[in-house]
């Protein structure tokens, strides 16, 4: 367990970590934190290029590398950079989006099986889309208002509001990572009865666009939703990397982290803010695609070692598989499914196969 | 903080309150008033609608077969059904509910969260899908199956892992297997929105649109269920001191868990089963009546399903008062009522640190 760990370390660890020092700072010399983040940048790479270069007219990877750096034909040139590149640049960043997301909020929680889905990000921005979709086209008041604000500002906006919600309800002198879980979980509960209802209300064509939003798809997304998305990152990412610092201390518990100097609460609220308005700008782009906040940290600390997620590689790799799956559901599934259904049939079972193996005991 | 709770104990002792009503005196009085009120309500929700019908004229359409008009034949056809499956269906949920918090030492056990409405909205939307059926009377099957297996699978993940079935194992768990299906179910309704066009109005829960011949379905399942439950009750009273003494004192084990799970299977199976998935009941009522009647569960179980009974055709009628001339569907109304007491719930710290 993690508060037992610095204790345990000098026994089990048979030579002392090499330290680096550069000026005033140092650090311990770990190469699988540089070479993992290294390699996942190379495949995303590589995967976004194979992804630009499928579709009705296909374009060899090198081909598609060409246009990138200037070369080609303008046919090439216009299918690659004009129809395919928006999509795959808002699939690299919400999948950065949520991968950063998820670490952040499964080292708050201490829990691996914590995520940006099951706090009232997702179905918080689920009534705002849907209650845009549905009401939007209508000629009353709310729905000329609704249909102004546009599905992806709506859903921001819900996504923020039942966050802040959930993070409200479930602050009683600091926050508890179990209580806010449950929460969220009965806060979600009564937004889906919300989105159910619009559902029932609306005419079948919006109930079957709203279906699909809910699901989370990149299908039909292009600049526009890259663009918000890209200024929100702007801002978040750095701040999301300073917290790395912080969040080992966190780690160590309440009490620990208190006496080594760390003002717990508004470090967790710090975090907490950070990690759910990454989600919720992912989710206003691309719907609330799930499972890539929860897997990708889990995914990321096996393999680049350490006591917590990486905050860099997290994000990469949810880059690298929102990417993937894209392409997969894209090309390989007979129609073209949301990606959402992808992500969720393979990694449900990875969250139960977590379950049953039981490491929820041993922390992160 | 999910690292302690994994390792505390499962049988941390509940809280010994005693309820409002102490002496068995009292309590049958309560039940007595509850079953009045129960009868109140019902003939609440025969003669709320959007045609509303005089009391006069519900009692003498229900007595009188042979009564003229059209009030007659509203109150014959569709008030009486309607009435009757919520009945089922309150009963069924509020007792399951405290059947599955007994037994699970979980506050938070409702069919809604763990499993049940997953499994049998699968099963739903399979039928519709494979099979055409259209009608809530023929979704009735499908659900009740799909919850059986649902349920039945969230409890052997849930208490598998290493702590047990503790809360937060079985929400997980229910949230985990609910994902699943759920995307399963998106995957269907979006190839085919015909598929939606039916399924979405069966996923909020609903007591409109039932005839008599859904009652004639469930209720044998529910009664079975019930008398499940009633048995189960002095051995679940045991096994509130703990597996060991409870062993101790010559209870079986295995029989009192298999009684109970099969009585929550098939009261929460076939609830869903008749209306659709519905939130809450089962997790808000038991705690209304433990406040009232502590925790001995051969009290506590009758004043639950009354509760239950009380409280879906409340949230039915007020739906059906809000949303005139049209009707808010009672697995809405519930949804929105039933989550502010979940998350009070949540709030006490006691509850917290199970």
């Amino acid at each position: 367990m993690t508060a037992t760990l610095p204790t345990r370390e000098p026994a089990t660890s048979p030579q002392p970590r090499r330290a680096v020092r550069v000026g005033p700072f140092s650090g311990v010399y770990r190469p699988r934190r540089l070479v993992v983040p290294l390699a996942v940048l190379v495949m995303l790479v590589g995967a976004a290029a194979l992804s630009l270069g499928r579709g009705d007219f296909p374009i060899s990877v090198p081909d598609v590398l060409g246009v990138l750096l200037g070369a080609g034909e303008d046919t090439q040139r216009f299918i690659v950079l004009e129809l395919r590149a928006p999509r795959i640049v808002v699939a690299v960043l919400v999948g950065l989006a949520l991968g950063l997301s998820g670490a952040l909020i499964q080292t708050f929680a201490r829990n691996p099986l914590a995520s940006p889905d099951i706090l009232g990000v997702t179905q918080g921005a689920a009534i705002g889309a849907v209650a845009v979709i549905v009401l939007g086209g209508t000629t009353t008041t709310a729905g000329g208002l609704l249909g102004g604000i546009g599905v992806p500002a709506a859903a921001l906006a819900g996504g923020l509001v039942a966050s802040f919600l959930v993070f409200g309800l479930a602050w009683r002198q600091g926050l508890d990572g179990y209580r806010l879980v449950l929460i969220g979980i009965g806060l979600s509960a009564m937004a889906m009865a919300v989105v159910q209802y619009m559902l029932t209300r609306s005419a079948i064509w919006d109930a079957a666009a709203a279906n699909v939003w809910i699901t989370g798809s990149l299908n039909g997304r292009g600049w526009d939703q890259a663009q918000p998305l890209a200024l929100a990152l702007v801002v978040l990412v750095p701040l999301a990397l300073a917290m790395g610092r912080v969040l080992g201390v966190l780690q160590f518990g309440d009490e620990t982290a208190r006496s080594l100097g760390v003002r717990v609460p508004l470090a967790q609220g710090a975090v907490v803010v950070v990690g759910v308005a990454l989600a919720a700008f992912a989710v206003s782009a691309a719907g609330p695609i799930q499972f890539v906040a929860l897997v990708v940290p889990q995914i990321a600390v096996r393999l680049a070692g350490g006591s917590r997620p990486p905050l860099i590689a997290s994000g990469l790799l949810g880059a690298l598989l929102l990417v993937t799956s894209d392409l997969v559901a894209r090309t390989v599934l007979p129609e073209t499914f949301p990606v959402g259904v992808l992500t969720a049939v393979v990694g449900a079972p990875y969250l139960l196969w977590l379950l049953v193996r039981g490491r929820r005991r041993s922390t992160l | 903080m999910a690292q302690r709770t994994a390792v505390l104990p499962r049988a941390e002792p509940t809280p010994r309150r005693r309820g409002l009503l102490r002496g068995a005196g009292t309590r049958v009085l309560g039940l007595w008033l509850l079953l009045a009120l129960a009868v109140a309500v019902c003939l609440l929700s025969i003669a709320v609608g959007t045609r509303p019908i005089g009391l006069g004229t519900v009692w003498q359409s229900l007595t009188d077969a042979a009564t003229p008009g059209d009030e007659a034949v509203i109150v014959r056809q569709l008030r009486v059904p309607r009435t009757v499956i919520g009945l089922l269906a309150g009963l069924a949920l509020g007792v399951s509910g405290a059947l599955m918090q007994g037994h699970t030492r979980n506050p938070l056990g409702d069919p809604g969260l763990l499993g049940v409405t997953a499994g049998a909205s699968f099963a739903v939307v399979l039928s519709i899908s494979l099979f055409d059926v259209g009608s809530p009377g023929g979704y009735v099957w499908f659900a009740f199956a799909g919850a059986l297996a649902g349920s039945v699978a969230v409890f052997a993940i849930g208490s598998s892992g290493a702590g047990g079935a503790t809360p937060v194992s079985l929400a997980l768990a229910g949230a985990a297997l609910s994902a699943l299906l759920y995307a399963l179910v998106q995957a269907l309704t979006i190839r085919e929105t015909t598929t939606l066009d039916a399924f979405r109005f069966w996923v909020v829960g609903a007591l409109a649109g039932r005839d008599s011949e859904v009652v004639g379905q469930v209720a044998p399942f529910i009664v079975a269920g019930l008398v499940l439950a009633l048995v189960n009750a002095p051995a679940l009273n045991l096994l509130g001191l703990g597996e060991d003494v409870a062993r101790g004192l010559g209870t079986r084990i295995w029989l009192a868990r298999a009684t109970g799970l099969a009585a929550i299977t098939l009261l929460t199976g076939a609830a869903t089963a008749a209306c659709g998935p519905i939130a809450f009941v089962g997790l808000v009522v038991p705690h209304i009546a433990r406040a009232v009647t502590g925790p001995d569960h051969r009290w506590l179980i009758p004043y639950s399903g009354l509760l239950g009974v009380v409280f879906l055709l409340l949230a039915d009628v007020l739906g059906r008062i809000i949303a005139r001339p049209g009707e808010l569907q009672v697995g809405i109304v519930l949804a929105v009522v039933g989550t502010p007491f979940f998350i009070a719930l949540v709030r006490r710290r006691r509850l917290v640190q199970l």
